[in-house]
């Protein structure tokens, strides 16, 4: 994008009221918003990402929120936030740490103060900062009073006496009014950081259409906000994050969830081939399905199952009539789906199985990120039962994995996992968009000829004809009972039998044949080789970009097949003296790794329900570049 | 009469023998299962369908073994799901007839779920659904329809908790055909698998079947010629409520407190009743749903046939309608939608 369109001087910049400030240059920033669950953070954020990624920044965001919808209001239990960095550079994470933190109540700031940077600019709404919230927060005294907050630029602002004056005279209630305070502090932010409000007044129009009074209110506070960084003289100066030097494309912000459902459904019309996708509802995935409930004219159609097994069901009968059958979910919906997959596995049906994974056991905690399902969906189901498992690194890369896991569903006849994540799945980030001629198509095809059919007569790849109802001469029974290969008639041969399971394993082993070599990004060989997989790929891409800047000989390997790995897997984890796998779980790739090649991985875990921070992982990694390296805390051996 | 195209191109009139496959037919001698097998093949002729276009999707249990003995397509999947996948199939492929194969235990017990559900939404699926009262492929439990008391290896005081009623629990969730025969019913048998053929729409026929090993003679009433003429109703569309070796006898509805009793024909008080299975409203067919011996007959045949817009038909018209307002979507439109920048 061009730098001079004119966006970063907004017009309200021009005026002359109010007193000059200087515009300071950032090459990025991290900003958090936090508030009640009911103050519309999740918005406030995602507004302020679409214009950053609109007006050239480079974006990555990291939404957290609780699974209560409306925990009662001003307690800790109820405090959201959305962290998002924009830049100037090429950025992989939404920051270890906001350096601006928006704090809509006491609970607010009380849950996310440890992590603001010192000297970091705190924007407190002091209206909210009254007797009873300050006890819900569990604050004996004011901290905007008790001198706590003094490594910090605050600047107290009471957001409810300004939107109270901005809308007097509208008629709407207190409570109403209080509601629009998320807008009055993204003008603010946009004053601050010199962004052009029209594009937003413009938006926040669309969005309230349906309700002109709320548009109105919005629209006022919005403004109020933003003219409010010009009067007031707390704020010392305004800055100014130029635009990334990203590739020249074309280009829009993209969640993981977005780019899932996107690429399902490209898949499907690269394969030619109608998609069902059949869900229960669960977070973090809810929003897959909502996505293709809105595809219907690209050929998607979307399931609502009774419940998670349903789904699995369905989307393995779509299959057998020559759909591409698709199921969504997260762990404990994946553990009950186990069954069906093991079903596709000994019916060798295409099947795709989307799992977001969040943090276990049980229900665990719903909308926190974990990677802890990796062996759940490599080993989780009865029998030896295998099937592909690929995993996106990024939320725009869920697009392309989402097509991969269609493609070897369908062209090797198995069923697919496919391993996002909550902060996939929320996270957002530039995505450039792919030509769509450049898409390879997806090889489907149905057995027609009844000549010599058999079910289960394989081809080189070991993989069976897809022989679709419908079809003459073609008619036959396929099931879960162990089956003769080739007729597919029921067996209990023990011959057989193991000769089917050890077929089932080679036909996925055999996938490895077609995938690319596995990359690493730095040298050819080196010290430390960091491993990983899933959506921690940006710290760790950050991390080791840092290391090497350091001057360390730092590697980085990101897998997105996880099963079959790829070909050379092993061979580049022998290139360096030490290899650490970073993951958020207790070390299941790890432990697939010293299994599968004996190499003695470190394991770098982090089992919160969040992502790693740049500097553990860099931290982590330097006590193994110490000469004196050996089994060290914070790294499993 | 259905035909088909055979390789040469020549048209012939499909038979019995082409609906049975190559596979031994592995029940109990004595199986209930058999003769429903044989009904089926002899109906399948009948319905005008090309046998490629039939499909039969079956659960866990002895029932479910029911697709390998059908040379029509046949998926034998996993305990209680048969309706759900066969439900996925459909949204896929809704010009297929999708026949699901079950039984007491896997419909009623382990996929209850899935059975109301298909049957709430009316998937266009033909649900027979085996009820033998006990569980047979694992050797003798009670079931969800075993009696009171029933006293088998896993309850050897007796069963406790009450029986379902099939019935009652398909007109629960408002299936638009429900309908019961019995195994040995050969006729009524068949006359019901081409009604529930006919049918557009979830149409759930319980079979009433003897489990000879586990369960015997648990319809022997229903069954002896001398006695059941006195224990079993046959529903007829138009027809009253009639039974006994002379018809002489009448179910009869209670006006006041809105139930069924028994009572000789011509006898004065409550109101002799024609039988009407295409009434919007399922209440009189629960009543009749609710009839169990000793108190009353076993009604057999058609309870509810009532005419609905089908869950495939609707979901594709939705998506046919997006179509219609939009046209269909290109890749290039479905990526290059909302904000976007160039660089």
């Amino acid at each position: 994008m061009a730098q001079d369109d004119g966006h970063s001087d907004g017009p309200a910049n021009g005026s002359s009221s109010g007193p000059q400030r200087p515009k300071r240059r950032l090459d990025s920033v991290v900003i958090r918003f936090a508030g009640d669950s009911g103050d519309g953070m999740q918005l406030t954020g995602t507004e302020f990402t679409r214009t950053a990624a609109l007006y050239g920044n480079d974006i990555a965001t990291f939404p957290d929120f609780p699974a209560e919808i409306r925990a009662p209001a001003g307690s800790l239990a109820g405090v959201s936030g959305f962290q998002l960095q924009f830049s100037s550079n090429e950025i992989f994470t939404a920051g270890d740490a906001p350096e601006v933190l928006v704090a809509m109540n006491p609970a607010a700031l009380r849950t996310n103060l440890a992590d603001l940077e010192p000297g970091g600019l705190l924007i407190v709404n002091t209206g909210a900062f009254k007797a009873k919230n300050l006890e819900l927060a569990g604050y004996e005294r004011s901290p905007l009073d008790d001198g706590s907050l003094s490594k910090y630029r605050v600047i107290p602002i009471d957001f409810t006496k300004h939107v109270t004056t901005a809308l007097t005279g509208t008629g709407m209630s207190s409570r109403d009014i209080a509601r629009t305070q998320n807008f009055f502090a993204l003008g603010i932010l946009f004053w601050m950081y010199g962004r052009n409000p029209e594009p937003e007044i413009e938006s926040i129009k669309k969005k309230f259409s349906k309700n002109a009074q709320l548009s109105d209110a919005n629209v006022k506070v919005f403004q109020a906000g933003y003219h409010l960084g010009e009067t007031l003289e707390l704020f010392d100066a305004r800055y100014e994050v130029p635009p990334a030097k990203l590739e020249h494309g074309h280009y829009r912000n993209i969640t993981g969830n977005e780019a899932t459902a996107l690429g399902l459904v490209t898949a499907a019309k690269l394969a030619n081939l109608p998609l069902l996708y059949a869900s229960y509802p669960i977070t973090p995935a809810s929003d897959v399905l909502h996505n293709l409930a809105g595809y219907a004219r690209y050929g998607a159609t979307t399931f609502q199952a009774e419940d998670e097994i349903a789904a699995v069901g369905a989307a393995i009968g779509a299959s057998f009539g020559g759909a591409i059958g698709v199921t969504g979910t997260s762990g404990p919906g994946f553990a009950l789906k186990q069954e069906g997959i093991g079903l596709a596995v000994a019916v060798e049906l295409p099947l795709v199985v989307v799992n977001v994974q969040r943090a276990g056991p049980s229900t665990g905690m719903p909308t926190k990120t974990e990677q802890a399902d990796l062996l759940q969906a490599i080993v989780g189901r009865n029998g030896e039962s295998p099937i592909a498992v690929v995993a996106p690194a990024t939320p725009a890369e869920c697009f392309d994995i989402a097509i991969e896991a269609v493609r070897l569903a369908v062209e090797h006849m198995c069923p697919v996992a496919y391993l996002s994540d909550g902060s996939l799945a929320n996270g957002a980030e530039p995505w450039q968009l792919p030509d769509p001629e450049d898409l390879e198509p997806i090889r489907a095809s149905f057995r027609t000829d009844p000549e010599n059919f058999a079910p289960f007569l394989r081809d080189a790849r070991l993989v069976r004809p897809w022989a679709i109802p419908g079809t003459p001469g073609l008619e036959h029974r396929i099931g879960g009972i162990e089956k003769e290969d080739v007729s597919g008639n029921i067996s209990y041969d023990p011959e057989n039998h193991e000769h089917m399971v050890l077929t089932r394993q080679a036909k996925i082993d055999r996938i490895a044949d077609r995938l690319p070599p596995a990359e690493i990004d730095g040298p050819a060989s080196g010290d430390v080789l960091v491993v990983g997989w899933g959506g921690t790929f940006g710290a760790l891409r950050q991390a080791t970009l840092q290391l090497r800047a350091e001057g360390h000989a730092v590697g980085h390997l990101h897998l997105r097949y996880l099963n079959p790995l790829q070909s050379n897997v092993g061979e580049l984890l022998r290139r360096y003296r030490r290899v650490v796998v970073a993951e958020l779980n207790r070390g299941q790739l790890r432990s697939l790794l010293r299994d599968k090649y004996l190499v003695d991985a470190r394991g770098l875990n982090k089992i919160q329900g969040k992502p790693f921070k740049v500097r553990e992982v860099v931290e982590a990694v330097r006590k193994l570049l110490s000469p004196s390296a050996g089994v060290r805390e914070g790294l499993h051996s | 009469m259905s035909e088909v195209i055979a390789n040469g191109g020549e048209h012939r009139k499909l038979t019995k023998k082409d609906f049975e496959s190559d596979q031994a037919v592995r029940w109990c001698p004595g199986c209930g299962d058999y003769a429903i097998l044989a009904q089926m093949q002899k109906v399948m002729p009948e319905l005008g369908i090309p046998k490629e276009k039939i499909v039969f999707i079956s659960g866990i249990g002895c029932s479910s073994r029911f697709p390998y003995y059908m040379d029509t397509f046949g998926f034998h999947t996993i305990h209680g799901r048969a309706p759900a996948i066969a439900t996925g199939l459909k949204l896929s492929r809704p010009e297929l007839s999708v026949w699901v194969v079950t039984g007491d235990g896997d419909a009623l017990s382990i996929g209850g779920n899935h059975l109301i559900h298909a049957l709430r939404r009316n998937v266009d699926l033909k649900i027979l659904l085996f009820n033998n009262k006990v569980y047979g492929l694992t050797k003798g439990q009670f079931s969800p329809t075993s009696e009171i008391g029933m006293k088998t290896k896993s309850s050897p005081a007796g069963s406790v908790a009450r029986p379902f009623r099939t019935l009652s629990l398909a007109l629960g969730a408002e299936a638009t055909f429900v309908a019961r025969a019995v195994d040995t019913e050969t006729q009524h048998l068949q006359q019901m698998i081409s009604r529930m053929a006919e049918h557009k729409g979830s149409a759930l026929l319980e079979i009433y079947q003897n489990c000879p090993v586990f369960n015997d003679g648990a319809f022997d009433e229903l069954k002896d010629r001398k006695t059941k003429s006195d224990h079993l109703l046959f529903l007829e569309h138009g027809q009253p409520l009639v039974f006994g070796p002379d018809d002489e006898k009448v179910v009869k509805l209670d006006t006041e407190r809105t139930r069924l009793y028994v009572a000789k024909r011509g006898e004065p008080g409550g109101v002799e009743i024609t039988h009407d299975e295409a009434v919007a409203d399922p209440g009189l067919a629960l009543l009749l749903a609710r009839c169990t011996p000793p108190e009353f007959p076993t009604p057999i045949g058609v309870l509810r046939a009532v005419s609905e817009p089908t869950f495939e038909d609707q979901t594709l018209a939705q998506n046919r309608a997006a179509i219609a307002v939009r046209g269909e979507g290109t890749l290039q439109e479905l990526l290059y939608a909302g904000d976007r920048w160039d660089v």
